[in-house]
C-alpha cells in the first residue's frame, strides 16, 4: 500500500481527499488502482497510455521520469506526490500580449 | 599587583610573535593564515590589511568562534602597534586556538613598510544602526551588507508573492528593486498583498509599492515598470542589469517567458507559486541547475490550472512562500548557504507539511539542454493554450 498526495486541482475528482491509499508495485499499478476507483482522473494523469507531460509524479522524492517512468518501483509505505504546475503568484501580470 | 607594562611583558612572553615582513610573507603564502584585526571600528575604517576580518577587542571572545570555527586555522592577530593584539592572542589561545601569532609591529609597521592596505567602504552611522542585526551575523557582516546595498533584484509582479518578497528585500537593504506590474490596486488584493493599503485603491501597484518600500528604507531605490512583461520588452528590461529575478507571476505564459529570458541572460530566478493552501518554491540557476522547463516541460490545460482569481488562495500563504523567496534571494546575493537549486519545496498549509522533491536538469530540455531547439522567444500564449499532443 502506498500513499498518494492529491494536488488541489485534482481533489474534485476524488471527493475532496488530500491523500489516498492505493495498491501496486509500480507507478503504473498505483495509477491504475486510482483510476479504477476515480475514472475522471485518467485524462488528468495519462495521455496515450503514458504519463501526461503536464503532471509530475514523485516517488521517494524523485521524479519518476528520471527513473523508470510508469515502471518505477513502488514499495510498501512509499509516498507518491502528484504535482501539476501552478501558475499563481501575483495576479498582476496578465498573459495578454505576452 | 602587576603594572600594565609588567602584564604586557608577561603576556608577550607567553605568546608567539612574528615580524611585519614574516606576516607579509604569510599573506602571499597558501597556508590559510587569517588576519584578525582587533582595533577600534574607526581605525579599521581608515584602512586594514587586505583579507583581514574585523572583530573589535571588546567582543573578540564572544564573536571569534562564529567567525573562525576551525581552531587549528593559523591566525595572525594585529592592532595598531602590537600591544592590544598581544592580549587578544593570549585570549584566543585560552579559547583553544592552537596556531595564533601576534603581529609585533602592528598595522603602523605594516604601513611603514609600504605594504598594501585595503580602505573599506564604510556604512554610515545610520546604516550601522539599521543593519546592526545583519552585521552581527558572520555570514553577512559589513561586506555582506555592502553586497546587499549594491545588489539589483527584479521582481515579476507586485502582488501576493511580490509583496512580502519586496518588503523583506527592502528591509534587508537590497539597494535597487525593479518591479514589473501593469495593474492597479484593487480591494480584492488587500487580503494578501501587504505592500499596498486601502488608501492606495486605484493606484498603480508599482507606484504604491515604491511608496511603501522607499518609506520603509531610504537606502532602497525602486525602479517601476508599469507594463506587462512581453517578448517585446523583456530584453530592454533585463538589459538594465539584475543580479536575481524573483518570479511571482500569475500565469504560465509569463512563467515560460521569464524562464527563457533568464536562461539566455544567465540570471538566476527564485520561483514561487501558490494555490489555495499550497505553495511551491525553488531556484533556477542557469548553467548550474535545472530550469522551469526541466521541471514542467508543458503547462497543464486551462481546466487543470485555475488561477487564484478562480480558485482562491489563503491570504497568509504568499507571505510564507514569498518570504522563502526573499531568503533565497539574499543567500544568492551573499553567496552563502545551499540554495534551492535542484530542489522544489512543497508547502501545505492545511497539513502544515513541508516536502522536498529533487529537480534535475533535463539534457533534452529545449531551452537549457545540451542541444537547445528553442533559441528565441516564442508565442507564449499560443504555447500555453496549445491543444495537448495525445
Amino acid at each position: 500500500m502506498a500513499t498518494i498526495r492529491i494536488p488541489p486541482t485534482l481533489r474534485a475528482e476524488v471527493g475532496g481527499a488530500r491523500e489516498l491509499d492505493a495498491r501496486g508495485c509500480t507507478v503504473a499499478d498505483v495509477i491504475d488502482d486510482l483510476v479504477a476507483r476515480f475514472p475522471a482522473l485518467e485524462t488528468q494523469l495519462l495521455s496515450g497510455g503514458q504519463l501526461a507531460d503536464f503532471v509530475n509524479v514523485y516517488v521517494r522524492g524523485e521524479d519518476v521520469r528520471t527513473r523508470d517512468g510508469l515502471d518505477t518501483e513502488v514499495r510498501e509505505g512509499d509516498q507518491l506526490i502528484l504535482l501539476p504546475a501552478m501558475a499563481g503568484g501575483s495576479f498582476g501580470v496578465r498573459p495578454h500580449g505576452v | 599587583m602587576a603594572t600594565y607594562r609588567e602584564l604586557l611583558a608577561q603576556v608577550k612572553s607567553e605568546i608567539d610573535e612574528i615580524s611585519t615582513i614574516e606576516a607579509h610573507e604569510r599573506l602571499d603564502s597558501s597556508d590559510g593564515s587569517l588576519f584578525v584585526d582587533v582595533r577600534e571600528p574607526d581605525e579599521w575604517d581608515e584602512g586594514h590589511i587586505p583579507g583581514a576580518i574585523y572583530t573589535g577587542r571588546g567582543r573578540l571572545e564572544q564573536r571569534i568562534e562564529g567567525l573562525v570555527p576551525d581552531k587549528a586555522r593559523p591566525l595572525v592577530v594585529y592592532c595598531s602597534a602590537g600591544s592590544r593584539s598581544a592580549f587578544a592572542a593570549k585570549a584566543l589561545e585560552e579559547l583553544g586556538y592552537v596556531n595564533v601569532v601576534n603581529l609585533a609591529g602592528g598595522f603602523q609597521d605594516w604601513k611603514r613598510n609600504g605594504f598594501d592596505v585595503t580602505i573599506p567602504r564604510v556604512l554610515s552611522p545610520e546604516q550601522r544602526s539599521r543593519y546592526s542585526r545583519h552585521l552581527l551575523i558572520p555570514e553577512v557582516g559589513e561586506d555582506g551588507q555592502q553586497r546587499l546595498l549594491d545588489a539589483r533584484v527584479l521582481l515579476i509582479g507586485a502582488g501576493g508573492l511580490g509583496s512580502p518578497a519586496s518588503l523583506y528585500l527592502a528591509a534587508a537593504g537590497v539597494g535597487t528593486l525593479g518591479i514589473i506590474d501593469a495593474d492597479v490596486v484593487d480591494e480584492s488584493n488587500l487580503q494578501r498583498q501587504i505592500v499596498h493599503s486601502t488608501d492606495r485603491l486605484g493606484e498603480p501597484k508599482v507606484t504604491s509599492a515604491k511608496r511603501t518600500l522607499e518609506a520603509l528604507n531610504p537606502d532602497v531605490r525602486v525602479v517601476p515598470f508599469q507594463e506587462r512583461l512581453t517578448s517585446e520588452n523583456v530584453d530592454r528590461i533585463l538589459a538594465e542589469g539584475w543580479d536575481v529575478i524573483v518570479d511571482g507571476a500569475d500565469n504560465f505564459p509569463t512563467r515560460y517567458l521569464v524562464n527563457d529570458a533568464s536562461v539566455w541572460s544567465g540570471i538566476p530566478v527564485v520561483h514561487g507559486s501558490i494555490f489555495r493552501f499550497e505553495g511551491q518554491v525553488t531556484v533556477f540557476s542557469p548553467g548550474v541547475g535545472p530550469c522551469y522547463r526541466c521541471l514542467f516541460p508543458q503547462p497543464p490545460p486551462p481546466e487543470l490550472a485555475p488561477s487564484c482569481a478562480e480558485g482562491g488562495v489563503l491570504g497568509v500563504l504568499p507571505g510564507i512562500i514569498g518570504s522563502i523567496q526573499a531568503s533565497e534571494t539574499l543567500k544568492l546575493i551573499l553567496d552563502r548557504g545551499d540554495s534551492l537549486a535542484g530542489r522544489l519545496l512543497l508547502f501545505d498549509a492545511l497539513g502544515t507539511t513541508l516536502d522536498e522533491v529533487t529537480v534535475r536538469r533535463n539534457p533534452d530540455c529545449p531551452v537549457c539542454g545540451d542541444s537547445p531547439t528553442i533559441t528565441e522567444y516564442v508565442d507564449y500564449v499560443e504555447f500555453c493554450n496549445a491543444p495537448l499532443q495525445i
